[in-house]
């Protein structure tokens, strides 16, 4: 089955690419942005048949690899 | 004594470490291949700069999962002491050896230029021969050099003295336009809680030789190499690896010092 993870930095922790981002809409007219957060997203297949054990591999993935848990969460989406 | 430079796919300034250790210094070093689990008898082990398996994900964090993580893990358990340089450092940090992480430059921008950092603790083997407050100049590059932890644990740091390097200027104020990165206090360079894994951004085995701008990274290695010849590490260490007794070369035997 698909998995797809989220990877954000947590809202306490500046994220410099975003603020570049967002310095560069403004400064292309998009006067109304107000802040911009960049994060990962990644696509995972398994091997799995069920929706639960998709999520808590993904999960555990997570967990282990994708994100870092001082300064990123994650969230998971079965697909 | 004997350095051990770890060597993951794209280290970039193993070799330098080795020079550093090797021709500069006059001491033995070995590289020591990510994919083995030997030290090699290695004294002290580097975890050196560089972008190791191409900083993919995140910096260090597939570096951490190499074999040779486990012995440099029990190696620092023992009490043996490890630097980790830039990536090195990134690496410790991925690994859980060292507190944080590390976020993109405030700059969003490589950083490539000689920095001023104050040595603010004496008591590691990496700091021993230098004075407290003395400031080193020493290059940094680095993309990702901005430390970041959560307050509490940025306070239990400070309480614990284990902010070992801090980003100053050259009269040694740790004013904002010192620090390259961003990083929170300055935090150039920090310690574990038993004090022998240490790690910093800079790169003082750049800064061995005065052709190359500066020698004042050289003290970091003389530290260490005088921590092992007092014996401050080694009887712990030749524990660990089951090393027979004979220390090498004109060492004085490290038990007796240690006792």
């Amino acid at each position: 089955m698909k998995a797809r993870v989220y990877v954000t930095l947590k809202p306490s922790v500046f994220d410099p690419q975003g603020k570049t981002i967002t310095d560069a809409l403004q400064s292309i007219g998009y006067a109304g942005v107000e802040d911009v957060r960049q994060g990962k997203y990644f696509e995972l297949e398994l091997a799995t048949t069920t929706p639960e054990a998709t999520r808590s591999m993904a999960a555990d993935i997570a967990d282990k690899l994708l994100a870092n848990p001082v300064i990123e969460s994650y969230r998971v989406e079965v697909v | 004594m004997r350095f051990g430079i770890v060597v993951f796919p794209g280290s970039n300034c193993d070799h330098d470490a080795y020079h550093a250790a090797k021709h500069v210094l006059g001491q033995e070093a070995e590289l020591l291949w990510h994919k083995d689990r030997d030290l090699k008898g290695s004294d002290c082990i580097i975890l050196p700069g560089g972008f190791a398996h191409g900083d993919y994900l995140r910096t260090g964090a597939i570096a951490r999962f190499s074999p040779i993580m486990q012995s440099v893990k029990e190696f620092a358990a023992a009490g043996g002491p490890v630097l980790g340089i830039c990536n090195g450092f990134q690496v410790l940090l991925e690994a859980g050896f060292l507190p944080g992480a590390m976020l993109r430059n405030r700059s969003v921008r490589f950083q490539c230029e000689h920095v001023f950092v104050r040595v603010e603790q004496t008591d590691t083997p990496f700091t021993l021969a230098c004075t407290r407050g003395q400031v080193l100049k020493i290059p940094i590059a680095h993309g990702e050099g901005n430390y970041f932890a959560a307050p509490g644990v940025i306070e239990q740091l400070e309480r614990e003295r284990r902010v070992i390097f801090r980003y100053v200027n050259a009269s040694a104020e740790a004013v904002e336009s010192a620090n390259p990165n961003g990083s929170i206090a300055a935090i150039g360079g920090i310690c574990n809680e038993e004090r022998n894994v240490v790690a910093l951004m800079p790169h003082p085995e750049r800064a061995c030789e005065l052709a190359l701008g500066s020698s004042d990274g050289l003290v970091i290695f003389e530290s260490v190499i005088q921590a092992i010849r007092s014996g401050r590490c080694a009887a712990t260490l030749r524990h660990a690896q089951g090393r027979p007794e004979p220390s090498r070369g004109a060492s004085p035997p490290a038990a007796a010092l240690v006792q």
